[in-house]
């Protein structure tokens, strides 16, 4: 499976799909024009921006629903860290290795949790290819590749959690265990930048926090992981209009304060990348 | 250190109180006054006052609901800026650049959530706190982390404890939005401490679940480093 064949087959069955997403025909035409080289640089996350803009998607509307797609995101982060514990040669030795073996054991821990609470309602795993179609071809034989896709793995979950507060709303058991889940997400995701930053080159300047719309050093492509970090405005108040020790806060201040939700549709467009058909 | 030690001790034990069905005015007043493990808790107006509210005079009257619950964070957030803001005016000896950087960031965040609170609550808001950091030694490190990672993982457990007690969804989502980013800082103040030690089994339990506290539990474990007098008496709780 690639995503020149998805986008053929797609055109094929459906012709007005080009018309759908013409704004970003551009951007689609260079990417294939990379051939094998698409790598970080080209990261498809904004590819199914495209599949949901044309063709929308459901989302959770019930606890239930909302303990599945949880589900679904622990499986995917469960069996993505335990390959990649798994691959010799991958993680360095030492405290990389550790770190990554707490992360999947948490995630391990979620899957069996949520699958524990839903009993015969659990979604069954898909398969997934983490190579998404072969774009991350080496995402585990290339150690900064696999912590780049730890990274936006852990800030989505981050996000997905939150955007279904409001079905959860009032629900002592349920709302309690996910915030439970949510918060440990949120400290995978600041371990995984620092892991980054302390890499160099393009995380160089990573930090724990998230600074505006994309400040992950890996490329436009994970744009959709992002999407609406650089909002300032919390419950009516416009935070950069605020004053601070020093002055009113900066946007990136402002930004970094508050982790931004993402909704259903957004979080399993990217998350649907990895999981095979 | 001594106080935030045995602070610890008692926040990262089981939650006993989690199946109870909430807990009342009285059985809060008993808890005080039982004297939970080394946690002194002097200043809670609703220790010593019983008799008919004095709602009104009260500059530290949390109020009910949801509002309660915006004061309730806003007074952690208030805790948590003073004490960062301590931290980057009298740096701890040694304090590497990287560490400069990480906890005025810190200290920025929590400033933006204490401003935020303030400004969302309007009329509502609690006024400013005074705190108690005689225990902390600013000019060491294992003594600023220590009470750091302290804070945090409080902040983190208080937000865990309070979502489901808030009626209003987008204040639901507001408490979200934040819990993550002190998530994050207790992620990063830990590893200050000891590399790896982002989310170990002291606060992570078997499950893969984060610490989560009642209201009453955090506000006990604050209370040695609140000097003014609050009055919670409405704050949902159990």
């Amino acid at each position: 499976m690639n995503l020149q064949n998805i986008f053929e087959s797609i055109s094929q069955v459906d012709p007005e799909f080009n018309e759908r997403i013409s704004p970003r025909r551009q951007a689609i035409r260079n990417m294939f024009n990379l051939g094998q080289k698409v790598s970080l640089a080209a990261l498809p996350l904004a590819v199914t921006a495209l599949f949901n803009k044309a063709y929308g998607q459901s989302a959770p509307t019930d606890v239930n629903g909302v303990l599945n797609y949880a589900l679904t995101l622990e499986y995917l982060e469960a069996e993505y860290y335990t390959i990649g514990s798994s691959t010799g040669g991958l993680i360095p030795s030492g405290p990389a290795t550790e770190a990554i073996a707490t992360i999947r054991d948490h995630e391990v821990a979620h899957v069996e949790f949520l699958k524990g609470v839903l009993g015969s309602n659990a979604v069954a795993k898909p398969n997934f290819d983490f190579t998404a179609g072969g774009a991350f071809a080496n995402v585990f034989s290339d150690y900064d590749t696999f912590l780049a896709l730890a990274q936006a793995f852990e800030d989505t979950g981050v996000r997905a959690y939150k955007g279904q507060a409001g079905i959860l709303k009032g629900n002592r058991v349920v709302l309690t265990a996910a915030l439970q889940i949510h918060s440990v997400e949120a400290r995978h995701a600041a371990h995984v930048r620092s892991m980054r930053r302390a890499r160099g080159g393009a995380a160089a300047n990573q930090k724990p926090w998230i600074t505006g719309a994309n400040d992950s050093g890996i490329g436009a492509a994970v744009d959709p992981v992002y999407a609406g970090e650089d909002n300032v405005a919390q419950g009516g108040v416009d935070i950069t209009t605020l004053t601070g020790v020093s002055g009113r806060f900066t946007p990136a201040i402002a930004t970094q304060s508050f982790d931004e939700p993402l909704t259903a549709p957004a979080v399993l467009d990217i998350a649907s990348l990895f999981i095979q058909a | 250190m001594k106080e935030t030690n045995a602070l610890k001790d008692q926040l990262y034990a089981e939650d006993s109180d989690h199946t109870s069905k909430g807990l009342q005015r009285r059985n809060f007043l008993k808890l005080a006054g039982g004297g939970l493990a080394g946690v002194a808790l002097l200043n809670f107006a609703s220790c010593n006052k019983d008799d008919g509210p004095d709602i009104n005079g009260n500059e530290f009257y949390f109020g009910s609901g949801d509002i309660a619950i915006l004061n309730y964070a806003y007074a952690l957030e208030q805790l948590e800026a003073a004490f960062y803001i301590e931290v980057a005016n009298k740096p701890f000896s040694g304090m590497s650049d990287l560490e400069k950087q990480l906890l005025t960031d810190v200290r920025d965040h929590e400033v933006a959530h204490r401003e935020f609170f303030k400004a969302a609550l309007g009329r509502g808001a609690i006024n400013s706190l005074e705190f108690d950091f005689s225990a902390v030694n600013f000019s060491s490190r294992d003594s600023v982390l220590g009470t750091a990672k302290v804070f945090e993982d409080l902040g983190v457990s208080a937000y865990n404890g309070a979502g489901w007690l808030i009626k209003d969804e987008q204040y639901l989502l507001l408490a979200g939005k934040i819990v993550s980013v002190e998530a994050r800082h207790a992620a990063v103040i830990r590893d200050l401490i000891s590399n790896g030690s982002f989310a170990n089994s002291e606060v992570i339990d078997s499950n893969g679940l984060d610490v989560s506290n009642s209201p009453t539990k955090v506000l006990q474990a604050a209370a040695p480093f609140i000097k003014s007098k609050v009055d919670v008496r409405d704050l949902p709780t159990y």
